[in-house]
This record gives structure tokens, sequence and C-alpha cells, in this order.
């Protein structure tokens, strides 16, 4: 699952805008993660601040 | 607010607001509606403008001018630094903006015009009817409040996701996002009218960095870089980090500002039934340089006045709007998004060894006219060997 550092987290839309499942969405000053989330990581991937985890499930 | 407007506009930033003013302007009833509870803030730019492209649109005013910019530098990987001058020595080429309140003043002219203005406002979903947009869902303080319109526009920046929810791709492929930080910094030694450009693939792979000045001793200090050279331990903020410490050691961070561009090329389309798609939402951000404002401004201006003409004429379907997508795709704008997307992608291939070795080919540039353009024209010009590399694209610079 994706977790969202809110503590790292400068909610730009940085993220929202490569998500190819339209998964996340900055709502004013947090973003939402929606279930259809894959956990692909291409937003944990390109977040300019490192905010975001892609964390395996046992 | 009303429950019907002629036009609903999604965002309060300068594409937004182009489009409420006018709108207004054309008689036509108009809404922004802006997510954040203030126009302006939070900063997600640069704030660089070109001095003519400015002008187009509104006379420069101290309130919202941070610092004027005479020249610019350019840094190549190597250190070496060439030094871009206007022909007019010490004749303004642009501006770098206070974004707080230039956003302000152009959503305070779209309300002046007579355009109904709600912040802390979000479309939280699109009103569809028979598989056909009739407006947004607006959401304020917990309250859902339908708002019809006859044509909806899209000014929802770069996290966009209204055209989104209307069946339109606006995914940024990662290779084509630029990961961002930038601080703006106090007490830091720079030349105060210069801009200064970083290249090199240490400094900022597949991207810049930038210093550009803000006044005295201060100035927007930051970087994009790929988002395909993103991740663990080499972020955008690893690398900015970096150069700060070394560069401005002492300089005091007294705002911090992440954010995303993209750089890829614009939407298919930026039309749909009842819907127009404007400024970064639309993807329409020069490739090149990252500069957005003035295309921001000029695309909400047109979807504006289109939507003024196809209200009148009583035909919002995708293919009455069509004129604007076609218009822009034809304008200045749209050929120049075009071109410097060819010339982003050569020099992202490019070694710093060839950026060296171009940047290198002169420590000063006089231009005629102070663009990429003229910059690029004059590159080949002192580097002729270019024109072969660029084949095609050379043939379309001349």
């Amino acid at each position: 699952m994706l977790k969202v550092h809110r503590d790292i987290c400068g909610y730009c839309g940085c993220c929202v805008s490569v998500c190819p499942e339209g998964a996340l969405e900055l709502i004013d000053a947090y973003l939402s993660v929606e279930p259809n989330c894959t956990s692909c990581g291409i937003c944990a991937k390109v977040c300019p601040l490192g905010a975001l985890e892609v964390i395996n499930e046992k | 607010m009303k429950s019907k407007y002629d036009v609903l506009i999604i965002g309060g930033g300068p594409a937004g607001a182009l489009a409420g003013k006018t709108a207004a302007e054309k008689g036509l009833s108009a809404l922004i509606v802006e997510k954040r509870p203030a126009i302006g803030a939070p900063v997600r730019c640069a704030e660089g403008i070109g001095q003519e492209a400015l002008l187009e649109f509104i006379e420069p005013d101290p309130r919202w001018i941070s610092a004027e910019m005479h020249g610019a530098g350019i840094v190549a990987p190597d250190g070496f630094f060439m030094k871009l001058e206007s022909e007019m020595a010490g004749s303004k080429v642009g501006y770098v903006l206070d974004r707080k309140f230039f956003d302000r003043e152009l959503v305070w002219k779209a309300a002046e015009a007579g355009a109904d203005v709600a912040v802390k406002s979000r479309a939280a979903a699109p009103i569809m009817e028979d598989g056909v947009l009739k407006g947004a869902k607006i959401e304020y303080c917990g309250k859902v409040t339908d708002v019809r319109a006859d044509v909806v526009i899209a000014a929802d920046g770069v996290e966009s996701k209204f055209s989104k929810w209307c069946g339109i791709d606006t995914t940024v492929p990662v290779r084509e996002i630029m990961s961002s930080v930038q601080y703006v910094m106090a007490d830091i030694d720079i030349d105060q009218n210069s801009t200064i450009f970083y290249l090199g693939n240490d400094v900022a792979p597949e991207g810049y960095l930038w210093i550009f000045p803000k006044g005295h001793r201060t100035a927007n200090v930051g970087i994009g870089i790929s988002g395909k050279k993103s991740g663990e331990g080499h972020r955008a903020k690893d690398y900015l980090d970096k150069f700060v410490k070394k560069t401005f050691p002492n300089g005091k961070t007294i705002e911090y500002i992440p954010g995303g561009v993209s750089v890829c090329r614009p939407l298919d389309c930026t039309v749909a039934d009842n819907l127009l798609i404007t400024g970064d939402a639309a993807r329409v951000v020069d490739p090149l340089t990252g500069g957005g404002i003035y295309n921001a401004m000029y695309t909400g201006r047109l979807a504006a006045e289109v939507a003024a003409d196809c209200i009148k004429k009583g035909d919002t379907s995708k293919s009455a709007l069509m004129v604007y997508d076609k218009t822009w795709r034809a304008s200045k704008m749209g050929k120049a998004i075009e071109r410097n997307y060819h010339i982003k992608e050569y020099l992202i291939s490019q070694p710093d060894t060839k950026l060296n070795e171009i940047i290198h080919s002169v420590s000063k540039m006089n231009l005629k006219e102070f663009s990429t353009i003229s910059l690029i024209k004059e590159i080949i010009r002192v580097n002729p060997k270019l024109m072969f590399e660029l084949g095609a694209l050379a043939a379309s610079l001349r």
C-alpha cells in the first residue's frame, strides 16, 4: 500500500500529475489516496521530497 | 455563488483568472472556484516572465514585481559562465514576479469585470447527464452544491483532476515531469538583475537549477530534475541542498516550495463537449524552460473568448469548441511549444561534454531579442555543425 508521510509532504501535486490510475488527489493542503491505487510506486519515485512510500504487505 | 453560470472555471491561477475576466467582459456570467483558502498561495513557481509576454496582459506594477531582469547567465556543467545580454545594454528583458500578489491582482481584475469568485471551494466531481458535462459539484466547508454551467473551463493546474474525471487522459509521463524544489533565500550574494541557469548531470539531471533574483540579496533558488532521474537519496531536494550548502552556506531559507512541472507535449485534445482545458492542466508549459505563466494567461483568455462565441451561437459541443484547440496550436505559443519540445529532447540526450562544448563557444552573447529562440539561433550560428545534428529541427529555426 502507499503511505503518505504527511510530515514530509509539501502538498505540491507533482505526484498527482503522474499517477496513471488517477488515484491521487490534492485536496487543499493534504494528499488523498483512493482505493484504486495499485501501489505502482511511480509517485514515490518522482516526489521531490520523498514523502511517498510503497509498503509491501505481508 | 449561484446555482447556474454561463461559464464555470475550475482554478484561480493565471489561466482561471484570465478566463474569468474575459468571460465577464464578454457579458457572460462566470464563477471562478479555487480550492485553496487564498488566491496566490502557496506559490508553486519560479516566478519569471519575459517583458513582452507580461505586457501583452497587464501593465507592470511594483506591488507584484519583485525584481527587473536585465540579463541572464548560463553555467556549463564544467563551471564555465556564459553571459547573455540584450543588445540594448541595461534594458529590461523580464521580471521576477511576486505570485502571491500577482495572482490576487489577476483575480481581482476578474472580479472587477463581474466574475464571481469562491475560495476554499473545490470541484469534487463533474455533473454528467447522459454522458454530457453540465457543471460541477462544488465542495465548500464540507457542503456540496451543484453548480451548473454551459461551459466548464478546467484551469486546475499541474495536479488537474477535472479533465481526467471527464475521461481525458492527462497523465504526465515519468520522464517528462520536472520534479522540483525551490527555496526563497535571503542574505545571499547574487546579481540582483540577472537570472542564472546551471546545467549538468551532476547539478540537475535532465533539468536545470536556477537563481531568479527577488531583490537585494534575495532570490528564488530552485531546481527541476526529470522524474526518471529522481529516487531515494537523489531527489530534487537532495540536489538543491547540495548546491545551496556549497554556494550559499550562510543564506537563510525563508520559504520552502516543492512542485511539479510538466515538460511533455500538450494534451492531444484540449476540448470536449462543454469543456475547455487551459494552462498547466492542458500541459501547455514551455517544455524547454518550464515557463507557464504566459501560456496559462493566453489559453485562459482564449478559452473564454471561444466559450463566449459558442454560447452565443448555442452550440458548445466538442466540434464547436475545437476552434480553441486549433487556434492555440497555430499560435506563436503553440508553435514555440512544439519547437522547444524538440530542442529539449535534443539537449537532454547530450552528455555534459557536449553541453560544455556548446556553451564554451561564446562567453558573452548580445541578443537582439531576448528570448529562448534567439538564444538557440545564436548558439547555432556560432556552432554551425549543430545544424547537422539538429537535422529537420534546425531548418524550422531559420
